[in-house]
């Protein structure tokens, strides 16, 4: 049996909880009203260009990228602008939003709707790079970060390989899963464009083991594709994180405060390389993406939904469930990194992967108690940091002990705070302290 | 309502609680080796210690610190084990308390409880006791295989004394068979004699995942070549390498009390450091000490080690050169 590759450091290995693997994508059909925000990426909110009052169709664009790290935002449905307003969205934070009542399901009449698969790109870089920036498309993984910047190679910097992630190591989330297999081609014609507006050669898809149909898919299609391969990963937390791909993939580690493309790696997400085929082949915004409804209690309609940006969670919780009142906690995301939600009518955004349903019990956080010097989450890190350490910097307000632990090279995946046997949110303090060290810089 | 929080919202199964309760199943086997061969003593020893231990953990936590009491997170009773394990069948009950008392208040509560203390408790009870009452200490009964009200105890040198005899002057009993030895039908304290015992239960926290092989392996095995070399350069019939891994409380010590999270490194590398270190002040006390004995020592004296080696040794940082 060939060894399946894996990062070298720290790591857990999560129950399985993909309840949903098998679930084909189905459509979730259309809201009463979407709630479209106009920061839905890192970098600054777009400029509004529509006003209340107005007709939209789907693909509509609705606000503008101010600047290069911002993103372009579209109708994700055809109707009548109600309302441009801040609303609180899934974290707390009002957001402004646009709230538009569907009316019927008109499109833009440049987007291709057709199932046609086109495999050749007959665009030069600049061409794709522009059509990636007018269809509003970000990093879909969450991070948020704008597509066309990543697929442009700023001066002086080398890229070699291209890492389509596909390894969705998350708790519950099944979402990139299902869309392997069922838009495999697609995924691989995006990585294709993607290498183009790179100018490289080399894509490699990396998918972890517990995805055999997947793997099976990708390893026979990219057959007809040259300089597209797929590479096999264990399945381990956080194998999905950027830096911990590259270096199961490559064995190259991003060094302390570097990015990947210092390694000579641009990581695309699956979703993202989807997206991509679609706004580069098919002309089509990224208005709508594939989220995962699932949770260990919610029986009822769980699964892997195509669903429009901005509907409100509350419309896919509706499907699940005749109960609302029963859920303990909505996570927007997976159990590990998901931002759990104020309130049910938050909208979906092209970042959300998963709507996580916890009951009233799991919904609950054990209280910390006091550290036992286990050296489990020294053991978890990936990145080789100490989070008690960092812990009870913070609790002594060391702050410039924080910067020799390292703090800013934390992730944020959370593999410390789950396998903490007293509970402590080292996770939490990890955050505080990279806050922290920020300031004093 | 909604309930929110912060990522992540899941959480490993494994507990501190649940922790000490699989520590206390790995030490059962020991338990009833104990019992088996030391009788009913064995056991009210054992019940006493437990006892103490909570006991104390209890009263400290509602009239001293006048905190939430830590007492139901079960380190106490793993405590109180590990002390009833390291004392003679014979002791008098009450002194057992004393061991309690330096276990819980002197060695674990004064430092802030569970987590915070420099020393294992357990071994500074025991210490406490040997160096107190030395006669009580080392007063060893020949095991009585399932004579559980063992009505006349005969006294019987443990296999280190022999061998210490062996040393010294070469007249001494015979030595058990190793098979005797590993078994645990030898004088000793309860929980130190049956290496079978102890080992069953170091099979299942590894297999339960509650602690790493590295400890254990690192002090067995550096103590055990020091005494090969020592006793193929010296032939001395008191290094008897064999005869020292199974005797005594090295298993129960590297297994049990080395392993202690909060009195041990934390990195891979400094466990390793750390073993060794017992392994060596082992052998040291062992062969060159007055005392038959020093596990409880070495374990004791690399305790004092551990914040220096988790100073010096750290785990690479993701994206740095190895070191």
């Amino acid at each position: 049996m060939i060894k399946k590759k894996t990062f070298s450091i720290g790591g857990i290995h999560l129950d399985k909880h993909k309840i949903t693997a098998a679930m084909p994508i189905v459509d979730a059909g259309l809201p009463e009203l979407v709630y479209i925000p106009v920061k839905q990426h890192i970098g600054a909110p777009a400029k509004i260009l529509v006003k209340k009052g107005d007709k939209v169709k789907v693909g509509t664009l609705l606000a503008d990228a101010d600047g290069i790290v911002s993103a372009d935002i579209h109708s994700s449905v055809s109707g009548e602008i109600v309302k441009i307003d801040e609303i609180i969205d899934a974290d707390a934070y009002p957001e402004t939003m646009i709230v538009i009542k569907v009316e019927g399901d008109e499109h833009e009449p440049n987007i291709d709707l057709s199932p046609t698969i086109i495999s050749e790109i007959p665009y030069t870089p600049e061409e794709i790079i522009n059509k990636v920036r007018s269809s509003g498309i970000v990093g879909m993984g969450g991070a948020g970060y704008p597509t066309p910047v990543k697929i442009t190679i700023s001066e002086g910097k080398k890229v070699d390989t291209l890492l389509i992630n596909g390894i969705e190591c998350e708790a519950y989330l099944t979402a990139d899963g299902r869309l392997m297999v069922e838009k495999a081609e697609q995924i691989i014609i995006g990585a294709r464009i993607i290498n183009k507006a790179l100018g490289i050669q080399n894509a490699i898809i990396a998918i972890d083991e517990n995805k055999p149909e997947a793997i099976e898919i990708m390893s026979r299609l990219t057959k007809k594709y040259v300089g597209v391969n797929v590479c096999v990963c264990q399945s381990k937390y956080p194998q999905g994180a950027e830096k911990q791909l590259i270096a199961a993939i490559t064995g190259r580690e991003v060094p302390p405060g570097k990015l990947p493309v210092d390694v000579g790696c641009i990581v695309h997400n699956v979703g993202t390389a989807f997206a991509i085929y679609e706004a580069v082949q098919k002309n089509k915004p990224l208005y709508e993406r594939i989220v995962t409804v699932t949770g260990d209690d919610a029986a009822e309609h769980l699964g892997n939904y195509r669903v429009r940006i901005g509907t409100p969670a509350s419309f896919l919780i509706a499907k699940t469930t005749q109960h609302p009142e029963h859920i303990g906690k909505i996570i927007f995301g997976g159990g590990m990194m998901g931002v759990s939600a104020v309130n049910m009518d938050a909208p979906l955004t092209k970042l959300t992967s998963g709507i996580l349903l916890l009951n009233d019990q799991d919904a609950v956080k054990p209280p910390e108690i006091a550290c036992i010097r286990c050296a489990k989450c020294l053991d978890a890190c990936p990145m080789g940091l100490r989070p008690f350490a960092i812990a009870s910097a913070i609790k002594s307000n060391d702050f410039a002990e924080l910067k020799r632990l390292h703090t800013q090279s934390c992730i944020e995946c959370g593999s410390c705070a789950f396998i903490c046997p007293a509970r402590i949110p080292l996770l939490d303090y990890c955050k505080l302290g990279k806050i922290e060290v920020k300031k004093q810089q | 309502m909604l309930k929110i929080s912060t990522a992540p919202h899941l959480n490993a199964p494994l507990s501190t609680r649940s922790i000490m309760f699989n520590v206390i199943l790995a030490l059962l086997p020991t338990l009833i080796a104990g019992i088996m061969f030391f009788g009913f003593n064995a056991l009210l020893v054992v019940v006493t210690s437990v006892a103490g231990c909570v006991a104390f953990e209890y009263l400290f936590c509602r009239f001293v610190t006048q905190t939430e009491t830590s007492t139901w997170d079960l380190s106490a009773v793993v405590t109180g084990l590990l002390l009833a394990f390291n004392l003679p069948a014979t002791i008098p009950l009450w002194m057992v308390l004393v061991g309690c008392f330096m276990a819980i208040i002197l060695s674990k509560m004064v430092y802030g409880g569970i987590g915070k203390n420099m020393f294992n408790p357990a071994l500074v009870g025991r210490v406490f006791l040997f160096i107190s009452f030395p006669v009580e200490m080392t007063t060893w009964i020949k095991p009585q295989f399932l004579n559980f009200m063992s009505p006349d105890a005969q006294t019987a040198a443990t296999p280190l004394k022999i061998l210490k005899h062996l040393s010294a002057d070469g007249s001494a009993d015979e030595l058990p068979s190793y098979f005797q030895m590993f078994v645990g039908n030898i004088g000793g304290c309860i929980g130190e004699v049956s290496a079978l015992a102890i080992l069953i239960g170091f099979v299942y926290l590894l297999y339960k995942r509650i602690i790493s092989w590295h400890i254990t392996f690192y002090y067995l095995s550096s103590f055990f070549i020091l005494i090969s070399l020592h006793w193929l350069i010296t032939k001395s019939p008191g290094a008897d390498p064999l005869a020292h891994l199974l005797s005594g409380g090295l298993m129960l010590g590297a297994v049990f009390m080395a392993t202690d999270y909060t009195t041990s490194p934390m990195s891979p590398n400094g466990k390793i450091i750390f073993a060794i270190g017992c392994g060596v002040l082992t052998y040291i006390i062992r062969i060159y000490g007055v005392y038959p004995e020093g596990v409880s020592f070495a374990i004791l004296i690399m305790n004092a080690f551990v914040p220096l080696i988790d100073k010096l040794y750290i785990p690479r940082l993701f994206g740095t050169a190895r070191r």
